[in-house]
């Protein structure tokens, strides 16, 4: 299962023969796949193309794998008390299970630990270039791709070398998304996003406002509850704050028995409803916005703890922000309230520096690619996203999916042409496809995905690429 | 008796019922120079516990570079008792001891451990696999155990213990006492996992490709040689024949010439170097 490409150093000295398009001189590695970034679905797609026959070179910009879970990274956007939202048997590789004696829902420190095993166990390491960071990736003739990269901050020669396919894995959560409020600029408090906040240290003692109901705005909120003086907590709307567990297990895995009997959609929000009437209770008596939405319309929230900081006086819920005063902030209610730390858990967006947005078909270079099953670009059969997902569970196994698929049509593309043809035609009459029910429209929620949904989508592509 | 073809993806009924976590005996033999080898777990049949691998095939392994584990199923040996143990729980255990070793591992079943370890190759992509005298379950099995040892195999149609005996799993070579001692640790598999065994269980396909070798013996008093033709055609191979060795070949007398083959066969086939 190993080619003569495996282990060696890109050299441009000893193979340059292709000259790029302004006439630099290109590396070419023949059948070698790029994979742009070495996080969970860096990984996969490293693991996946090698047992698929393929030789992989991944680069990195930091100097350990793990990317957003590297909590040493600087794009990391964990902080100290982050634990997993999805439970064990949603969040573990298929093909990889995590120890039994962690708990349902691990810590990020067991998650990167995870990854480093994962990493030794297939041998993955030796495939990684550490501290090299892409900065431009471009379409080559035959279908190819030029990748130029350099020492991680700048330093040292640029160096390209001309790929088969290339993998971008760059991750999701590391752009911070920040809103715009009039005022901003003239308040005098102390102003961070979600992604700089690591410690409840920070918090301790101070007035705070954390703006965001996502996952990370609640973790934060509630941090805030325990250790700062004040704590308010912002929200555009009402949400659904599901608890981790229901009748006494994860509550993922509940519904999922539901999904496994395959209960229409109606249903399981009513059966859903229902349960969170009984066991969170009505919010609005917390003087919590009632959810204009149905559940499953906007990510989950899994956070068992915020309700019971709001009923106990710790967090106080307050609607969104009209603009900013030197010290005060006002609400669009009209309440003026006075924090001194105001935290932005407002999400993030997706990025691709080192790509052109035509490439994408993104032209307005919003970082908001149209693409078939959130991974295949129309045009280009030889590039592929992996984990521009956001499912209602956990990623890994869908980035698992989408590398095992990627992976075996490269191997069609060489075995079996008509089927990557039939493939790519595929891609370009059903890029934008959504693999979930009715969403909520917000730049977080495009690439919101069931993972239902999708993961049979996947199926389905799988099994039309290897039909007989 | 066909492998299922097609791949499943989204699994819900198996998310949303995880399989309870049971402690595990897992016993070793690491040989004293790392010598890059791919780990071998071996994976004993219903009744056994991982010392049957202990008592000879570890050692060997390792003294030929080659770092051994056997674990034993649970309610097996020394691992937790577990009376309502099904074969997903079997493979879980598995797959959870195999993902834990340092490096990918190559699977080694026997008997109806084969069929955990073909359980177990579809949620875990082994480097390679090796079924020994495979048990896959079906009637023929049945028929032929029934006819060998129907005291013993009676009951365990109706959910009691399945009790093999010396005739079955050992040739005349080995001594009396040894067997007699062999024979008296044997335990049971659960009762759930027992009947599976009637239905033919088929495998989901294995994940990876990892390469299979099957092996046996034509004198196996438990699988006829007609059992291993097929389950060696499954995986595209001919059977290895070890003639004159009972059922369980890895404490019959010349235990050594199976586990030889097993060794030569990792040190020759490229995907599972």
């Amino acid at each position: 299962m190993s080619t003569s490409t495996d282990h060696g150093r890109p050299d441009p000295e000893a193979t340059s023969s292709a000259v790029s398009g302004d006439g630099r001189p290109v590396s070419d590695r023949g059948d070698t796949v790029c994979v742009i970034g070495a996080g969970a679905s860096g990984l996969t797609a490293i693991k996946n193309l090698r047992e698929h026959g393929f030789g992989v070179d991944c680069y990195e910009r930091e100097t350990g794998i793990g990317g957003a879970w590297n909590w040493r990274h600087d794009r990391s956007p964990v902080y100290a008390s982050t634990h997993l939202i999805s439970s064990k048997p949603f969040t573990q590789f298929p093909d990889f299970p995590m120890p039994d004696s962690w708990p349902d829902y691990p810590h990020h420190s067991q998650l990167l630990s995870y990854f480093e095993r994962y990493a030794d166990h297939f041998d993955l390491r030796s495939h990684i270039w550490f501290g090299t960071e892409v900065i431009r990736v471009e379409p080559a003739e035959g279908e190819r791709w030029d990748v130029t990269t350099r020492s991680t901050g700048g330093y040292g020669p640029e160096r390209t070398s001309r790929y088969a396919a290339v993998v971008i894995a760059n991750g999701h959560n590391w752009s911070p998304k920040l809103p715009r409020y009039e005022g901003l600029e003239q308040f005098r408090g102390e102003i961070m996003h979600a992604s700089s906040y690591k410690d409840p240290a920070q918090l301790r003692g101070k007035r705070v406002l954390v703006v965001g109901a996502g996952n990370t705005g609640c973790d934060i909120a509630v941090e805030a509850a325990q250790q700062a003086s004040r704590c308010w907590h912002s929200t555009r709307r009402g949400y659904w704050y599901a608890p981790k567990y229901v009748l006494g297990r994860p509550a993922d895995q509940v519904n999922d028995s539901l999904l496994a009997l395959r209960v229409p959609l109606r249903v399981r929000q009513w059966l859903y409803h229902w349960t969170m009437r009984l066991t969170v209770g009505d919010l609005t008596r917390f003087g919590l916005p009632k959810p204009d939405h149905r559940v499953y319309e906007t990510h989950p929230i899994a956070n068992s703890q915020l309700v019971y900081y709001v009923g106990h006086g710790g967090i106080g819920p307050v609607p969104d922000i009209a603009r900013f005063h030197p010290y005060a902030v006002e609400l669009a209610d009209g309440r003026e309230i006075d924090p001194e730390v105001v935290i932005f858990a407002t999400g993030y967006l997706p990025r691709f520096e080192f790509l052109d947005a035509s490439v994408f078909g993104d032209s307005a270079g919003a970082g908001r690619p149209t693409l078939w099953l959130n991974a295949f670009t129309p045009g280009h059969p030889t590039l592929a996203v992996a984990g521009l997902v956001q499912p209602d569970s956990g990623l890994f196994t869908l980035s698992h999916w989408q590398m095992v698929l990627f992976a075996r049509l490269l191997r069609a593309r060489r075995d079996r042409p008509e089927r990557a043809a039939a493939f790519a035609q595929r891609v370009r009459d059903r890029a934008g496809e959504r693999y979930s029910g009715q969403v909520k429209e917000s730049s977080r929620h495009w690439f919101e995905v069931g993972h239902a949904d999708y993961l049979r989508a996947v199926e389905r592509a799988l099994v039309d690429l290897e039909a007989k | 008796m066909s492998a299922r073809s097609e791949l499943r993806i989204m699994r819900g009924r198996e998310w949303s019922r995880p399989v309870r976590p049971a402690r595990r005996e897992v016993l070793s033999a690491i040989p004293e120079l790392e010598e890059g080898r791919p780990p071998l777990l071996f994976v004993p049949g219903f009744g056994h516990g991982a010392w049957a691998f202990a008592e000879h095939w570890l050692g060997h392994a390792a003294s030929r570079g080659f770092p051994a584990y056997a674990v034993s199923l649970r309610g097996h040996g020394g691992s937790e008792p577990a009376p309502e143990a099904t074969l997903r729980a079997y493979a879980h255990d598995v797959a959870q001891v195999a993902a834990s070793l340092p490096r990918q591992a190559v699977l080694v079943g026997h008997g109806a451990g084969a069929l955990v370890v073909a359980h177990a190759m579809a949620r875990y992509p082994a480097r390679g696999a090796v079924l020994v005298a495979p048990v896959f379950g079906g009637w023929g099995v049945l028929g032929a155990a029934l006819r060998r040892n129907p005291g013993g195999t009676l009951p365990a149609v109706f959910g009691g213990p399945l009790r093999l005996n010396r005739g079955q799993l050992f040739s005349r070579e080995l001594p009396d006492e040894e067997a007699r001692r062999y024979v008296g640790r044997l335990g049971r598999a659960g009762r759930r996992a027992q009947w599976a065994l009637l239905g033919e269980p088929e495998a989901e396909p294995a994940v990876g490709a990892p390469a299979v070798l099957v092996l046996g013996s034509p004198d196996d008093r438990v699988v006829p040689a007609s059992t291993l033709t097929r389950v060696a055609r499954r995986y595209g191979s001919a059977p290895l024949l070890f003639p004159g060795m009972g059922h369980d070949l890895m404490l019959d007398a010349r235990w050594a010439e199976p586990i030889d083959a097993i060794l030569d066969w990792l040190e020759k086939e490229p995907a599972a170097r």
